[in-house]
């Protein structure tokens, strides 16, 4: 025990010393391109050209919507991380403008917010960033939002509506969206309750007749039935888009990830039948399709060294032509200019590239990763756990391999100590899944149907069998 | 020489018995444990009989080298001394002894075992006043450190250095670590070892033996020179120049003087024994020494947990601290016996306290019983495979106890508050408390509700352990909807 912790120790600062000295020589060889620039505008250095980003018609009103289209739903905060996580910190404004500002530069001019995102602060704050430049240079998406019942109500519906308007300081909007339609314990009854039984639909028709919406459309998760009634009614309805969860995961095995979910390609195909475009949510599944295990990332950087692993995704998504726009979340700059090198322009996967995504695919389905994307829906939780950190980090430890079966694992000791200091590190240890007592009252919000208790009584049953060592 | 062997020798012991009450990861405890169980009191109290005859074998042999190596708080004396002697060279001066004050400190120590006011002996004992400095002013600073490059580790991904919390476990015991520290400070950085040899009732035992030692520092009257730079150069204040004579029971073998002498007219050597000065004049004891500081803790402000109906996504509930229920009896962890064995035995080192990992020891506020370790469960639970109290208890206040022993031994009961429990209040299903006993002495079963409601916890107290899991792990804030009642006896389930 002694032994093995002081070696630890020196191995510690020996990589902390490895560390430094790659560090610097990195910054030899940054200083050494520098000088001699490579050119192929493929590779980190190169500059992302400001004209090349590729468009898609909306066949309604041959508008010009970049394939790129941004995500609010994962903006920064003022410390620095998503304005999505822990502590009441307000949204970074100064950085989203330089976002969007960024953005609008080099082409992205679709924007997807909605009065629930960041805690309700993402409508405001895209309003001042966006307000700051010409009307008719961006289109924007937003939400008719349903959490909470409260707000199911025909007076609530519109003020929320209306709400939206003075939020984003706009006198029209782009596209409007029913919010995840088919989720919550009942799909059926909940859109019913939601948007027909209070007229609420037919209130947005109207207003899409008399142009304040441009476009009128859904997005949807869960059961399958509310989608296949929508799109049933197509004839009556007119929907202009429809947004969907698609990526080379879902394609194939999103039934098989939870059979209370349907593959994209089933849901893809219905709205190429009728010449629906489709906006793609979730094509990095919030990250988990960037954050993959090492040979999972040595096989795609194998394929295109100088391609990130995340590329494969939006370049997946974005390559099938019925798609109207692939909404990333960008909270960083990185994220922006990693996923703007992958659409300006946007170099369509080849069949044999898309069966490799497949295999790829289906080799990840041997990780049993939770199908968590992050989205916090499911949050705050009313005891106080941070339900999205604790099941990543569970990702995590599954695709570093740190999740030992028994204590025969060959690096038991080493996954041990990493699971769980890494586990308090990430997640407070109020927050934690031993104190989620079951009341499951975050399931219902979960768009991937997670069984959230379930999941986090394995993880805490996991944690207790480490602990006390009888894994 | 010698002096160079007793201060190498004194570092080494002071920096392992810091380090014991500093590392977190028991690291330090497999390799020093032995150097507290050969501190006198905790031996005493142990009735540890080969230490007992050990030390009082090598007194006799070679005078109070006990006080100046092996006490923690005698060498800490002497790191202060050394720091004032920079400012101010030659500065002791002989003094009597205080032989009266000493022996009335030595007779309220023995009456206080045998009363078993274990408060008593906790402030007296020195190597438990050191403790108390080291868990309470030294390990903060120690956590802090370790925090820094944990937060460093995190950076490179590497999970070698984990944060740990730092908390003040009782500001009584802090109150009292602090002043020990300044008073006993102050009194060494000007005179040296006042406290031992007028107060520490351990020196006053070890005194009254190296009288007799057969090795002590003699003064060659042939050479001396009467200059006095030994008297002023004399930590204990022992060694009347004028007379050239030691008195043995105040000396700590340090060793100064020999090196000190330009004549060389003192050595450490088999002395012939010599008539003391008797007690010629008693001074009025200076005992401001105890100095109790009482802080009131400031009362959290009570924000009741609701659930929140959910408009938008993210964001974090607040989280009440939890406050400690009003136990009857207070709970002591496994190993203890009973509330009496644990009293009777334990000197409130706080080694105990500095080892606990789940936060659950800290140190008694009553006075009877203060400084002693209690345990409570807001911040953790005794986990079930913990048993590290019983492990470094040097006093045998804490028995050694292993895994199994642990899971059988019951230190309390839970008792289950219908009007905190989350089930009645919010209607919610829950249940945490069954889903983590270790021992499966929690059911749900059906309330008065009905079968359709939300099961409430029962428990079976034949079988329950009081570890304390449920309490924890209880979502009703502050107060939780099960407590755990100590037991003032242990038993074996």
């Amino acid at each position: 025990m002694k032994d093995t912790k002081n070696i630890d120790r020196r191995e510690f600062l020996k990589r902390f010393g490895i560390g430094s000295a790659a560090v610097s020589a990195a910054a030899l060889t940054g200083c050494n391109s520098r000088q001699n620039p490579v050119l192929d505008d493929q590779t980190a250095q190169g500059e992302i050209p400001t004209d090349k980003m590729t468009y898609r018609t909306n066949p309604k009103t041959s508008e010009k919507v970049s394939i790129l289209g941004y995500g609010m739903m994962r903006l920064p905060s003022i410390d620095g991380r998503s304005a999505r996580e822990g502590g009441n910190d307000a949204i970074d404004q100064d950085m989203v403008n330089r976002l969007v500002d960024y953005a609008l530069e080099h082409g992205v001019n679709y924007f997807d917010t909605s009065p629930a995102y960041c805690k309700g602060q993402s409508e405001h704050a895209t309003g001042i960033a966006l307000s700051r430049h010409p009307r008719d240079k961006y289109f924007i998406a937003t939400k008719l939002s349903n959490f909470a019942p409260s707000t199911w109500s025909r007076e609530a519906s519109l003020a929320m509506y209306r709400n939206s308007f003075k939020e984003l300081q706009v006198d029209y909007i782009d596209y409007l969206l029913l919010h995840g339609i088919g989720m919550g314990a009942d799909g059926p009854a909940e859109f019913k309750a939601r948007y027909i039984d209070n007229g609420v639909l037919d209130f947005l028709l109207k207003e899409r007749e008399a142009e304040r919406i441009r476009n009128l459309g859904f997005s949807y998760h869960g059961d399958i039935s509310v989608f296949d009634e929508l799109l049933a009614n197509h004839d009556k309805y007119k929907w202009d888009f429809v947004q969907i969860q698609l990526n080379y995961l879902d394609w194939h095995h999103a039934k098989e990830i939870n059979p209370r979910n349907t593959d994209a390609e089933y849901l893809y195909g219905e709205l190429e039948k009728r010449g629906i475009p489709a906006i793609i949510m979730e094509p990095l599944l919030g990250g988990r399709l960037s954050r993959v295990p090492d040979n999972i990332v040595a096989r795609l950087k194998q394929r295109e060294p100088e391609r990130s692993v995340a590329s494969w995704a939006f370049r997946f998504a974005g390559s099938k032509p019925g798609v109207l726009t692939v909404l990333s979340g960008m909270t960083f700059m990185e994220h922006l200019q990693d996923n703007l090198r992958s659409f300006c322009p946007l170099v369509p996967i080849s069949h044999e590239d898309e069966k490799f995504l497949y295999s790829t695919a289906d080799l990840m389905m041997q990780y049993p990763t939770i199908p968590c994307n992050d989205c916090k829906y499911c949050m705050p939780c009313p005891y106080g756990l941070d339900i999205p950190a604790i099941l990543l980090h569970y990702n995590k430890c599954v695709n570093q391999g740190n999740v030992p079966e028994s204590q025969q694992a060959e690096n038991y000791r080493e996954a041990r100590q990493a699971f769980l200091v890494g586990y308090d590190r990430s997640v407070p240890k109020l927050r934690q899944a031993s104190h989620c007592i079951g009341c499951n009252q975050c399931s219902p919000h979960c768009p991937q149907s997670i069984d959230i208790p379930k999941e986090l009584h394995c993880i805490d049953n996991f944690v207790e069998h480490l602990k006390q060592g009888t894994l | 020489m010698l002096r160079k062997i007793r201060i190498t020798i004194a570092v080494i012991f002071f920096i392992c018995i810091t380090l014991l009450f500093l590392d977190f990861t028991g690291l330090a405890h497999t390799w020093f444990k032995w150097m507290t169980k050969i501190q006198f009191l905790p031996a005493i109290l142990a009735l540890n009989a080969g230490v007992i005859i050990g030390l009082i074998v090598m007194t006799l042999l070679l005078g109070r080298v006990y006080c100046s190596v092996i006490c923690p708080l005698g060498v800490m004396q002497d790191i202060f001394g050394w720091l004032g002697k920079k400012s101010k060279k030659n500065r002791y001066s002989y003094s009597h002894a205080k032989n009266v004050l000493r022996y009335i400190m030595l007779a309220i120590m023995v009456l206080a075992i045998i009363l078993g006011v274990g408060s008593c002996v906790a402030l007296l004992a020195p190597y438990s006043a050191y403790g108390r400095i080291a868990q309470n002013l030294f390990s903060p600073i120690w956590i802090w450190c370790n925090n820094l490059l944990a937060a460093w580790a995190e950076k490179y991904e590497s999970y070698t250095f984990y944060t740990m919390d730092v908390w003040v476990r009782s500001w009584i015991t802090f109150g009292i670590a602090a002043a020990t520290l300044i008073i006993v400070g102050i009194l060494a950085w000007r005179n040296g070892r006042t406290y031992c040899n007028t107060i520490c009732p351990v020196g006053t035992v070890l005194g009254f033996l190296s009288k007799y030692s057969l090795f002590k520092p003699v003064i060659d009257t042939t050479k001396c020179n009467g200059c006095g730079l030994c008297a002023r150069n004399c930590k204990a204040a022992c060694i009347d120049s004028k007379n050239h004579r030691i008195d043995y029971s105040r000396c700590v073998a340090c060793m100064d003087c020999i090196g000190k002498c330009h004549n060389g007219a003192i050595s450490y050597k088999l002395g012939i024994r010599k008539e003391e000065s008797g007690i010629e004049d008693i001074q009025g004891p200076d005992n401001s020494r105890r100095v109790f500081l009482t802080t009131t803790v400031a009362v959290g402000t009570v924000a009741v947990l609701h659930a929140q109906e959910k408009t938008v996504d993210g964001g974090l509930a607040v989280i009440t601290d939890k406050k400690i229920p009003d136990r009857k009896t207070p709970i002591v962890p496994p190993g203890a016996i009973g509330i009496k064995h644990l009293t009777d035995h334990c000197t409130a080192c706080q080694l105990c306290v500095a080892a606990c990992p789940n936060g659950v020891l800290r140190p008694s506020e009553k006075l009877s019983t203060l400084m002693q370790p209690r345990s409570s469960y807001e911040r953790g639970y005794c986990r079930p495979e913990c048993t590290k109290c019983s492990e470094v208890c040097p006093t045998g206040a804490i028995i050694k106890i292993d895994r199994a022993e642990k899971s059988s031994i019951q230190i309390g009961h839970a008792v289950w508050v219908a009007a905190n429990c989350v089930p009645l209040t919010d209607g919610v299903e829950c249940g945490n408390c069954a889903r983590h006993c270790p021992v499966g002495a929690i059911q749900m079963v059906e309330s008065s509700n009905g079968a359709d409601a939300p099961k409430i916890p029962v428990v079976n107290t034949e079988i329950c352990i009081g570890c304390g899991a449920c309490e924890n792990l209880c979502p009703a804030r502050p107060f939780s909807a099960i407590y755990v009642e100590g037991h003032e006896n242990h038993r074996t389930i």
